[in-house]
Parts: structure tokens; C-alpha cells; sequence
């Protein structure tokens, strides 16, 4: 591992908790490691947990998941699936033979700009403890 | 897709907020080489008119057909955006926001990694932009009547003003009578207009214009549906008074077994009522209400020989027999305006409101002042021995505001001038009284606020800065310890009443109306606005807005220019007659679908069915998806075995490559 060592983040974000909730981080100029990057998408029960894996297989060293609270999903219920689904790849990852500090889930609401930021800083440690990702043989990006 | 993509990228350098920290020419330079990026450029504000225009020539002279906008959050600007291509030709679902401002600029101190950081975000939108669709939003009608939550005035002015427009109003009130806490005030500042002389009108035309369905002591039960087309259940809970026959004489109440035995809610304890009440004599409607828990009949199944109210009511209004009934109708818009719980002074056990009866909160005064209240207007205490009048007051302000060790960071903006406005009053009516009131800060900001303060402390009421550390009792006295911040100097102050200027808090049951609505909180715990300064009356939710104290403390006219506003917010929709529905829901490809069912019973609005059609001769079943009920969330696609189910605009071939673009540029 080279001292300098930066690692990768993906985030998935759910469009009305954890995306509003990192763009109050922004509005109240809360400042945050910029290792992650986010990917918006609706709920986070559209979260495939292959998108998890992809992410790993594509470069990312850390993937992080985030939505309402468990009862708070604009969905209803959509958080619950991400939470059942994502809780089973943990437990595979980790049988795989991923380092589980790879991959984090959060429930980040709309008014925990703060929270936003220390999830942030504990997946970037995490990742930057794991090391880089050379797990899986990463495939050539075809534009 | 047969179309090439001709992207055009645009960074907004929004003044400096990212200019500041990013380098967005950089950023532009670097999105001129990917891949069917047709043109680059950056601009200064790319929201404004100008900003605008450029995209549009660029569409309309370089035959772009994708755009991306990298600049502050897509939950600010996408609509913006989307309308600014649409009038420029393109289909609106042809954009992509890049969040580089309160995802970057903003979050991040170095230029260089924030720069690396805006090109990567810039780069998977390119990715993802290529392979979005063409999609068309669709129109239904919407049922031209709107839901108020909540009659205390923010709830009564919005449904006022919406039912003189035109259109229905179902008002439900969880109370027997309308009015809220306002209803609870006696005079309100700076004017010293009587609270009930300018409320009780209002209160009487809610409840009689033609336009306004009130259910009061009703609750809503449950709310489904969208914008335009909400279902809603409320539940009218049982009173055991027919109101039809009810004449609001009182001869029940006056005969009732447990006459005034039970703390009034209107006069906030200090007053009793009977367990057959009404909640305050100019109540709306006039109509009385048992209480369950405390009538003997209900509760002990046995009130005497046979209940008494049942006997002395003329007009045999009395039913024990009733039931909770449910209503369901459908309305177009809602307004939430279920105001705010006063902070519960026992919170702060430092100022003994538990332990003395002579401290007493800034509601409990308003009772006490009030013609209305318990006492009948005049200001007396017991003091131990005797029934006095209190010569020596002192208020506490800030109790339960500003105050980080109950949680409340937040000011709540009327206690400063209601404990001004009360120190007036004792003034009026105890004209030696020695008044001091102890402050942190004076905000007195509204319209005419200053000058009343200015007149109160003219009237010889000493402002003391500090806060007081304890109360304790000493003799028949009651002991202010403080310092006065201002000398340096300590005090033990001797008073007979002590008034706490308590704050304003969300209310205890949000919860239940947040599960309804979907809602959020802000960080001080109220209701959560869709943006702070632009949509303050909007929630995240379409068709639900927000009025009063619900959203914040505020004092009165601010709530009534708030309900007036979330009034003509929500009658956008009625007036128009129709909404536009997401046109960002899930379609099934039938070919691959292979039937299982899975995102049938994953769907939380059933909004997918299976059906059966033919395929190459034979029946087979495949999902589909009634596109007026779904919501685009998703979650069926993440369960689904053949990835046959997606949402459009994040299908999985969207996906995939914004991931691509974010993981290879290490």
C-alpha cells in the first residue's frame, strides 16, 4: 500500500433522506473528505446489490448505501428491502473473501448534514484501512 | 436509440461558491474530450436568463440532443433546467445534473481534489446522460378540494381563504372546538388586540361557509393517493352528544356526577370542567363532548341510578350508544397545520415549576390575565396563607429555547414579546407591582415589536441580563438566584410569582402526521420545508404544504401570511384541474419477463399486476405496471430475477456506467 493511498468511494444515495441530507452537509458548509463520490438514485431500495459488487469489480476500494431511517422511507418501505437485501451481501462479501469495512449502509435523514459527514469520514477510514480494492479483475470500460 | 448523442456540458461557476473551490474551466476542458461531448463551456450563473439562453442557442445551432448542467443540486435546479431545454426543443428528461456545489465546492477545501473530484461527477453524467430516453409526463385531473389538518388559525385562515376561492375544504380538528392556541390568548402583541375579539369570527365563519366540511374531535386516519388525487380517511370520534340535537344549553355538564372535577385543557389546568364539556364557552361548534376516560358511565359502566346529563338534557342529545365513524373523500391538495406543544417547563427542574405553584408558564399566565380564564381577569396567587395579589413578578425568558441542554437550539421567537406584552398587563392591573424580567437577548423584530418593548420598559419594568441559575422557596417567598450579567452583580431576588417565558416545541404526536404525509423534520425537530427560502410552505411531498407552527415557531402574523401562502400554494393544482404525474416510473419488458411475481408483492403502492399475454403461441404471464399508481422508487427492479422490471431514467443500463465512469478514474 503506497503512503499516499487515496481510496475510491461510491455512494448511492436516496433522492429524499441521505441526497437532501449531504446537499444540507453542502448548504451548511460542513467539510468532508472528497474520496466519495455520489451516485442519486430514487430509493434506496433501487439499489441492486450487484451494483455493490459492480462498483468494487469497476475500481471503487468502498461503496457506500445510505436512505431514511428505518420507518422514514418516502417509499414506504423501499429502505426495508435495501436493508434485507444489502445485509445478506455483507454477509456474503465477507464469505467471499471481501473486507467487510468495504461496504457500509447508513440512514442518513434530510436534516443530518452532520451525520452525513461522519458517515462519510468512517467509510473513508474504513476503505483506507482495507487498502486498495485488487479483489476482482476489473473489465475494460467501453465507451 | 438510433440518434447519435451530441452532449453539451455546462459548469457553473455560481459566483464563486464553486468557481472559489473549483476549477471549472479545467472541468469544462476535461469534458470537451469525452466521449460525444459536442461543446463545453462555462458560464456564471447558469440558472439566470443568460445562462439559459446559451444552452438553448447551443441546442438549437449545434443540434445537441443531451445536456448536462454541472452545478448545484439537481433537488434545486433540475427543474429549472428541464424547462429551460424543453422550451428549446428537447425532450426535458434529456438532462443530467452534476452536483458540484453542495456535494463539492462546498464540502471540500482543496481546489485540486475538488476540481479532480467535480471532473469525475462530470464524467459519469456523460456516462449516464447517452442512454437516458425521451419520456412524456402525463396529465390527470385533480379533485378540486384540499384537506386542512389542524384549526387553530393557521388551519382556519387556510381553509378560509380556500373555500372563498371556491373549492371544497374538509377541516379536521383532533379537539372538540376550533381555535387552537390562539383561542387560549387573552390580548396579543404590540397591537393589545383581544385575542378572542379578533379570532372568534373567524372561528364561526369556518365553521358555517358552504364551502367548508368541518370535523371537529376527528382525526385523520390515513392519506393515500398523490397530487391532485389523495384518498383520505378521517376518523369523527365518538362524542356520545348527537351534534344535530346538541344546543350547547350546558344543563348536562351543570348536572353532571363529576362536576368540575377534572383539569380544564383550554385554561391549561388551572380551571375545572365536568366530564361532559365544552372546551370554552365561545367553542366551535357549540356542541359538548363527553370524555370517556373520566365519565363515570363510560369508564365504571354505572353513573348512579343512570347517567344525568342523559336525564336533564331537553333535547336528548345524549348517546352512549355512539360509535367512531369513518369518512373517506378525496381531495386534490392538503395542508398541514397541526401547530406546536408549549415547552414543558418540568424540563427544567432548576426552576421549580413542579415543586411551586407560584411558577407558573406564559401560557398559564394568558389564562390568568384573560376575562375568560379561571380567575375571571384578576391576578392573584396563594401564597401559603392567603390570597394575594402578587406585588413582586419576575419573568424568565428563554426557558426551553436557546437551550442546548433540552435540545432546543432554535429561538422561539414569541416569548420575548408575549413576556413584554404580559409584564404590560400585570402593569395594567397591579399598577405598584414591581416587574422584572430576566433575558439572555431581546430580538424584537416584527413590525412595531420594538416600540412596544420600548414602552414596556417605559412603563418601569426592569430588564435584567441573566439567567437565573435556581429558584428555591424562602418563607413564603420565592427566591430568583441569578447574576446580573451586566454589573457583575449577584442576586437572590425575592418575588411572589415567577412567570417562564417557555418556547415553543414540535408537537408530541408528529410522528402520526409524519407516517401519514411522508414528512421530514428539520433539524429543530419541526416539519421539514422543500427549500428554506424559496419553497418554505412546499414539503418533499407534492401536493402537501405547510402552515403555522408546525413549520417553526412564529407568532401570529407570520402565521397567518404563511397559511395565506400554503392556501395559494395548494390551489395551484384546484384551480388548474389537472396535475402532471411522474412520468419516471418502472415498465416491464414483457419478453424477458419471465412471471414470478416478485415485484408484486415487492411494490408497496400495488401498482404492478401480472397479466397474460401471448408469446410465440403460447400464454404466458408477465408483470405489468399501472403507471398512474407507481412511484418510480424502484424497488422492484433491485428484486427482480431477469431485470425485466426498471424505472426509467435510473434503468440499469443508466446505472452501470455512471458507476464505470466513477470507479476507473482513480
Amino acid at each position: 500500500m503506497s503512503s499516499n493511498y487515496e481510496p475510491n468511494i461510491v455512494a448511492f444515495l436516496c433522492n429524499w433522506c441521505s441526497y437532501a441530507g449531504a446537499d444540507l452537509a453542502g448548504t451548511s458548509r460542513v467539510h468532508y473528505p472528497a474520496n466519495i463520490q455520489v451516485i442519486r438514485v430514487m430509493c434506496s431500495g433501487r439499489v441492486n446489490p450487484l451494483y455493490v459488487m459492480n462498483a468494487l469489480q469497476q475500481g471503487a476500494d468502498g461503496v457506500l448505501v445510505s436512505g431514511c431511517h428505518p420507518g422514514d422511507c418516502h417509499y414506504m418501505e423501499g429502505n426495508y428491502y435495501a436493508r434485507r437485501r444489502l445485509g445478506m451481501l455483507k454477509d456474503l462479501m465477507e464469505f467471499v473473501g471481501v473486507d467487510p469495512r468495504r461496504f457500509h449502509m447508513s440512514w442518513v435523514s434530510a436534516s443530518e448534514g452532520h451525520k452525513w459527514k461522519e458517515v462519510v469520514e468512517k467509510t473513508v477510514e474504513d476503505a483506507r484501512e482495507a487498502g486498495p480494492f485488487e479483489g476482482f479483475r476489473r473489465r475494460q470500460i467501453d465507451w | 436509440m438510433t440518434e447519435k448523442p451530441k452532449i453539451g456540458v455546462y459548469v457553473c461557476h455560481c459566483g464563486v461558491n464553486i468557481s472559489a473551490t473549483v476549477d471549472v474551466e479545467t472541468v469544462a476542458e476535461y469534458a470537451q474530450k469525452l466521449p460525444n461531448v459536442e461543446v463545453a463551456r462555462t458560464y456564471s450563473y447558469m440558472c439566470s436568463d443568460p445562462g439559459q439562453a446559451l444552452i438553448k442557442q447551443d441546442i438549437k445551432e449545434k443540434g445537441l440532443n443531451r445536456v448536462i448542467v454541472a452545478s448545484c443540486s439537481p433537488r434545486m435546479h433540475e427543474p429549472t433546467f428541464r424547462k429551460a431545454i424543453q422550451e428549446a426543443g428537447l425532450n426535458p428528461f434529456y438532462l443530467e445534473m452534476a452536483n458540484i456545489r453542495e456535494q463539492c465546492s462546498w464540502v471540500h477545501e482543496e481546489m485540486e481534489e475538488a476540481t479532480a473530484k467535480s471532473k469525475k461527477l462530470v464524467a459519469a453524467a456523460v456516462a449516464k446522460v447517452r442512454l437516458l430516453e425521451a419520456l412524456e409526463s402525463k396529465e390527470v385531473d385533480a379533485e378540486p378540494a384540499a384537506l386542512v389538518i389542524g384549526a387553530g388559525i393557521a388551519g382556519i385562515q387556510a381553509a378560509l381563504d380556500i373555500a372563498d376561492a371556491g373549492f371544497k375544504v374538509y377541516l379536521v380538528e383532533k379537539t372538540p372546538s376550533v381555535g387552537g392556541r390562539m383561542a387560549q390568548l387573552d390580548k396579543t402583541f404590540p397591537t393589545l388586540d383581544c385575542s378572542a375579539c379578533i379570532l372568534t369570527p373567524k372561528m364561526v365563519d369556518c365553521a358555517s361557509h358552504p364551502n367548508i366540511e368541518l370535523f371537529s374531535y376527528s382525526e385523520v386516519e390515513e392519506v393515500g393517493g398523490f397530487i391532485g388525487n389523495f384518498e383520505v380517511k378521517v376518523r369523527k370520534k365518538a362524542r356520545y352528544v348527537d351534534v344535530e340535537k346538541c344546543t350547547g344549553c350546558g344543563d348536562c355538564a351543570a348536572a353532571c356526577r363529576v362536576k368540575d372535577r377534572f383539569p380544564s385543557e383550554f385554561d391549561q389546568g388551572m380551571g375545572k370542567r365536568s366530564a361532559i364539556y365544552l372546551p370554552f364557552p365561545q367553542a366551535v361548534p357549540a356542541k359538548y363532548t363527553i370524555d370517556p376516560e373520566n365519565c363515570l358511565f363510560l369508564s365504571k359502566g354505572k353513573c348512579g341510578k343512570g347517567p344525568k346529563c342523559q336525564e336533564v338534557c331537553q333535547a336528548e342529545a345524549i348517546n352512549f350508544e355512539q360509535q367512531d365513524e369513518i369518512v373517506e373523500f378525496k381531495v386534490g391538495a392538503i395542508i398541514v397545520a397541526t401547530g406546536f406543544d408549549p415547552f414543558d417547563a418540568s424540563r427544567k427542574p432548576e426552576y421549580g415549576y413542579n415543586d411551586y405553584p407560584n411558577v407558573i408558564t406564559g401560557m398559564e399566565m394568558e389564562r390568568l390575565v384573560s376575562a375568560s380564564g379561571p380567575t375571571g381577569g384578576k391576578v392573584t396567587i396563594f401564597n401559603g396563607e392567603e390570597e394575594i395579589e402578587p406585588k413582586e413578578v419576575a419573568f424568565i425568558k428563554c426557558v426551553g429555547s436557546r437551550d442546548a441542554s433540552v435540545g432546543n437550539e432554535y429561538c422561539s421567537r414569541v416569548c420575548c414579546m408575549y413576556t413584554a406584552k404580559q409584564a404590560h398587563l400585570i402593569r395594567d392591573k397591579i399598577p405598584d407591582a414591581n416587574i422584572r424580567i430576566y433575558y439572555m437577548d431581546v430580538r424584537a423584530f416584527g413590525k412595531g415589536y420594538e416600540e412596544f418593548y420600548d414602552r414596556v420598559r417605559r412603563e418601569n419594568v426592569r430588564y435584567i441580563r441573566g439567567n437565573p441559575s435556581e429558584i428555591f422557596k424562602r418563607g413564603n417567598k420565592l427566591v430568583v438566584k441569578a447574576e446580573d450579567t451586566l454589573t457583575a452583580t449577584p442576586l437572590e431576588d425575592e418575588v411572589d410569582l415567577v412567570v417562564l417565558g417557555v418556547g415553543l416545541e414540535p408537537r408530541a404526536d408528529m410522528r402520526e402526521t409524519m407516517d401519514l404525509l411522508r414528512l421530514s423534520q428539520s433539524p429543530d425537530r419541526f416539519f421539514l420545508e422543500a427549500h428554506p427560502k424559496l419553497r418554505p410552505v412546499d414539503t418533499a411531498t407534492d401536493g402537501v404544504f405547510l402552515a403555522g407552527c408546525c413549520q417553526g415557531p412564529k407568532d401570529i402574523p407570520d402565521t397567518v401570511a404563511q397559511a395565506k401562502g400554503a392556501a395559494s400554494s395548494a390551489m395551484i393544482p384546484l384551480a388548474r384541474g389537472k396535475v402532471m404525474i411522474s412520468a419516471q416510473v418502472a415498465v416491464v419488458d414483457e419478453s424477458t419477463c419471465r412471471g414470478c411475481g416478485f415485484c408484486v408483492n415487492i411494490c408497496p403502492y400495488t401498482a404492478i399486476e401480472l397479466v397474460t399475454v401471448n408469446r410465440f403461441g403460447h400464454d404466458v404471464e408477465v408483470a405489468r405496471v399501472n403507471e398512474a399508481l407507481c412511484k418510480g422508487c424502484g424497488s422492484c427492479s433491485a428484486g427482480c430475477l431477469s431485470d425485466s422490471i426498471q424505472p426509467k431514467s435510473f434503468r440499469d443500463r443508466q446505472i452501470l456506467p455512471q458507476i464505470a465512469a466513477l470507479g476507473v478514474l482513480r
